[in-house]
């Protein structure tokens, strides 16, 4: 067994006694690798006994998971209806302006992966996005810029 | 579309009434049936897209949608149950708005271009926009736009066509258990897919083409050799042949209009003889051969201790899903070639040294009720003759619109028969069409190689019908022969669960990939229903019953070939030419 598969196996093995330890486990195993490579997808099906097929259907309903890998950094721009309706698209247009990037891609220095999710849950202060953990909220295209700066550096 | 079944029925019978009302009739309606199954019981045969016969409901499409006095909101009437005192209106102004709606919104992403598509006369979607005279659409949106996945020798799939009704995906997940194909991806970017994102020639698809039948539109087709064939025909270099499966007789009449469960056989010969096919023969002669071989394959395993319980090989989609699912049960699987490639492999041997034509110069063409056929004839291992023994495999639908094409009506054709020699067969391989058949076909020869009696009663009616498992017990020179049948892959695997874990009593079971066996195979006629299912399967056994001769070993082209080419059951040649060996698969 290889050692990724060794990692997968110990997350796995903690969620055990779950009745549905699927989602558990793919983020997990994603905290890990940051992303979940299609043969580790296969590796966990089979280990439980679920179709492929729907393990595959889970990791890619999600937006948080990632089933391609990712730069260090996942800005992820809110678009549900508050968001949109105070300027999430011009959020992401920044964005793609400032990275040089479309929507799913990554920077060549492998630094910034762009992508858009539902509803983050902060809608009094949108339009909001996060950054792997971390959410900020109340955007505007200098406070864009300064957050980037942030993580340029 | 949902028929009354006989279930249904039974559970009006035993199960109390409630009152509803009906848009504004009074009407009696068994307790515990969704408003759908209500309303279809009264005539109303309200429009559904998600819904299907056989799988469980789904409530997605919207279309079912109906207004139920004292409730804010439609709901769907697929997965809403009746209770007693109910006001419903299936047409109400709100609930035509809404189906139209709904109906708009599905067409303004969905390429309107019906003239090129494969179900241009067969898609649920098209006949609904008709049937509610949809004349424009008001909503211009985004549209989504796939590459069509051309990967799979057998199936098709193009997600531009796709309303996302996931027919195919419960068909695949509930009826075969296989699971090949599920929803990825999430609102506006929902698309259907082989796991893993991966194409479907490489998933663990199994070609059974399930998924075709079940799809309201052009999403799944299977992959054509229509062009291919004309090509053959066209040549005159070529010498083309045809064989026709057991199952396609009784359902080929469909397209042209004639009834489920009409015996077109001659007509059948008459119509691809003029398509221009130098020989017409039959699938069925091979059917025959393969009783003869399993059989023996079977005494031998009997006698000699062999692997037991002996399983069936003739049908491709369960041969693929063994070759995923249960490899450890290959040695259980019969070594027998299906029909389709034993009447290839001695067609390009036996026939074209007695025809003195080069085999090169030959192009077999099967007519299947199946789209697995298509990846059966160019697995590596189907190569006998020394070229692919069967070039190219039709489905029903490909064949019907072949004759289409040329303008042959198949009602119209005068009653021919088949060529010799490939064309002679018995009532035994006529069966092999409809689940239990290759079972009986089998016994019945078996019976009488072992006992060296005549057998009275030919009809092993117990291994017949749409039951999932039948078992039958046949009582061989004092020993007890117990045999199983299962159609469908979910039944198949019930039964192999049991064998796996040792706890199984049989000695023989067939196995067919598709609900009804052959009759209701993944290449039939759209569409392919339970009630229809029955039909063929009842064709299936007028054929039988029709013929002088119903047991394989009686078939004198048969005895010829063995005393002229063959030489002995399972012998060297036979097995160099009739049998084969199986591969495992990923499963994932």
């Amino acid at each position: 067994m290889s050692l990724v598969y060794q990692d997968v196996e110990a997350v796995i093995a903690k969620y055990r006694e779950e009745k549905t330890p699927l989602l558990c486990i793919l983020e997990e195993v994603q905290e890990k690798w940051g992303y979940l490579p299609r043969d580790v997808l296969g590796y966990i099906a089979q280990r439980l006994e679920i179709p492929s097929s729907t393990v595959y259907g889970v990791a890619t309903f999600y937006a948080f998971l990632e089933t391609k890998p990712v730069g260090k950094y996942v800005i992820r721009v809110c678009r549900s209806a508050p968001c949109h309706v105070r300027g999430a698209m011009n959020v992401l247009e920044t964005l793609k302006k400032e990275l040089g990037i479309r929507e799913g891609e990554t920077t060549r220095d492998g630094k910034f992966t762009l992508e858009v999710t539902s509803c983050l849950g902060v809608c009094g202060v949108a339009p909001a996005m996060m950054i792997n953990d971390v959410t900020y909220g109340n955007l505007t295209e200098d406070r864009i810029r300064e957050v980037l700066a942030f993580y340029r550096d | 579309m949902v028929k009354v079944t006989s279930e249904m029925r039974e559970k009006a019978q035993t199960v109390s009434l409630v009152t509803i009302y009906l848009d504004g009739r009074e009407v009696r309606v068994p307790e515990g049936v969704t408003l759908l199954e209500a309303c279809r019981m009264e005539g109303i045969h309200v429009p559904t897209l998600c819904h299907f016969e056989g799988l469980s409901p789904w409530g997605g499409c919207r279309m079912c949608v109906v207004e139920v006095e004292g409730q804010p909101n439609l709901v769907a009437s697929c997965v809403t149950q009746v209770r007693g005192g109910m006001r419903i209106w299936t047409s109400s102004k709100k609930v035509r708005e809404a189906r139209k709606t709904n109906l708009e919104l599905l067409l303004s992403n969905h390429p309107l271009d019906c003239q090129l598509c494969d179900r241009n006369g067969s898609c649920e979607l098209q006949s609904l926009a008709y049937q509610f005279g949809i004349r424009e659409i008001r909503f211009q949106g985004e549209r989504k736009v796939y590459e069509v996945d051309q990967s799979s020798p057998s199936i098709k799939r193009d997600p531009n066509r796709c309303i996302l009704c996931g027919r195919c995906v419960r068909t695949c997940r509930e009826i075969q258990t296989v699971c090949a194909i599920d929803f990825a991806n999430r609102g506006f970017e929902t698309v259907i897919s082989p796991s893993l994102g991966l194409p479907l020639g490489e998933s663990v698809c199994v070609n059974c083409g399930q998924c075709i039948l079940a799809c309201p539109t052009g999403a799944l087709s299977e992959v054509s050799h229509v062009e291919m064939v004309w090509d053959a025909i066209n040549d005159p270099q070529k010498f083309v042949i045809l064989q026709t499966a057991p199952a396609v007789r009784v359902s080929i009449g469909e397209p042209f209009g004639l009834p489920p469960g009409t015996v077109t056989t001659g007509k059948m010969v008459a119509a691809f003889r003029r398509l221009g096919f130098d020989r017409v023969f039959d699938t069925n002669f091979a059917a025959d051969l393969t009783i003869i071989e399993e059989g023996h394959e079977f005494i031998a395993r009997l006698q000699q201790g062999g692997k037991l319980p002996l399983i069936t090989s003739c049908s491709p989609g369960w041969i693929k899903f063994m070759e995923h699912f249960y490899p450890e049960l290959m040695e259980n699987v019969s070594t027998c070639k299906s029909p389709q490639q034993m009447f290839g492999a001695v067609a390009k041997t036996y026939y074209a040294q007695k025809l003195g034509i080069d085999p090169k110069d030959m192009v077999v063409v099967s007519i299947m009720p199946c789209t697995a056929k298509k990846f059966e004839c160019q697995r590596d291992e189907m190569r006998a003759s020394g070229f692919q023994d069967v070039d190219f495999s039709l489905t029903t639908r490909e064949a019907a619109r072949m004759l289409q094409e040329k303008g042959i009506d198949l009602k119209e054709m005068p009653e021919e028969d088949f060529d010799d020699p490939l064309g002679i067969s018995t009532g035994a391989a006529a069966v092999f069409g409809a689940t239990g058949g290759v079972m009986e076909a089998a016994l019945r020869s078996v019976y009488e190689i072992l006992t060296g009696k005549t057998l009275e009663k030919v009809d092993f009616y117990s291994v017949r019908g749409m039951d999932g498992v039948k078992e039958a017990t046949v009582e061989i020179n004092g020993m007890e022969i117990h045999v199983a049948v299962a159609h469908g892959l979910g039944n198949a695997r019930k039964v192999l669960d049991e064998v796996k874990a040792g706890r199984s009593k049989y000695h023989f079971i067939e196995i067919m990939a598709c609900p009804g066996g052959c009759i209701g195979g993944g290449g039939q006629p759209i569409p392919t229903n339970l009630e229809i299912r029955m039909k063929r399967i009842e064709a299936i056994y007028q054929v039988d019953r029709s013929l002088p001769l119903r047991k394989s070993h009686e078939n004198p082209a048969i005895k010829r070939l063995y005393e002229e080419f063959l030489g002995e059951p399972n012998g060297e040649r036979a097995h160099h030419l009739l049998h084969t060996h199986y591969v495992p698969r990923e499963r994932m």
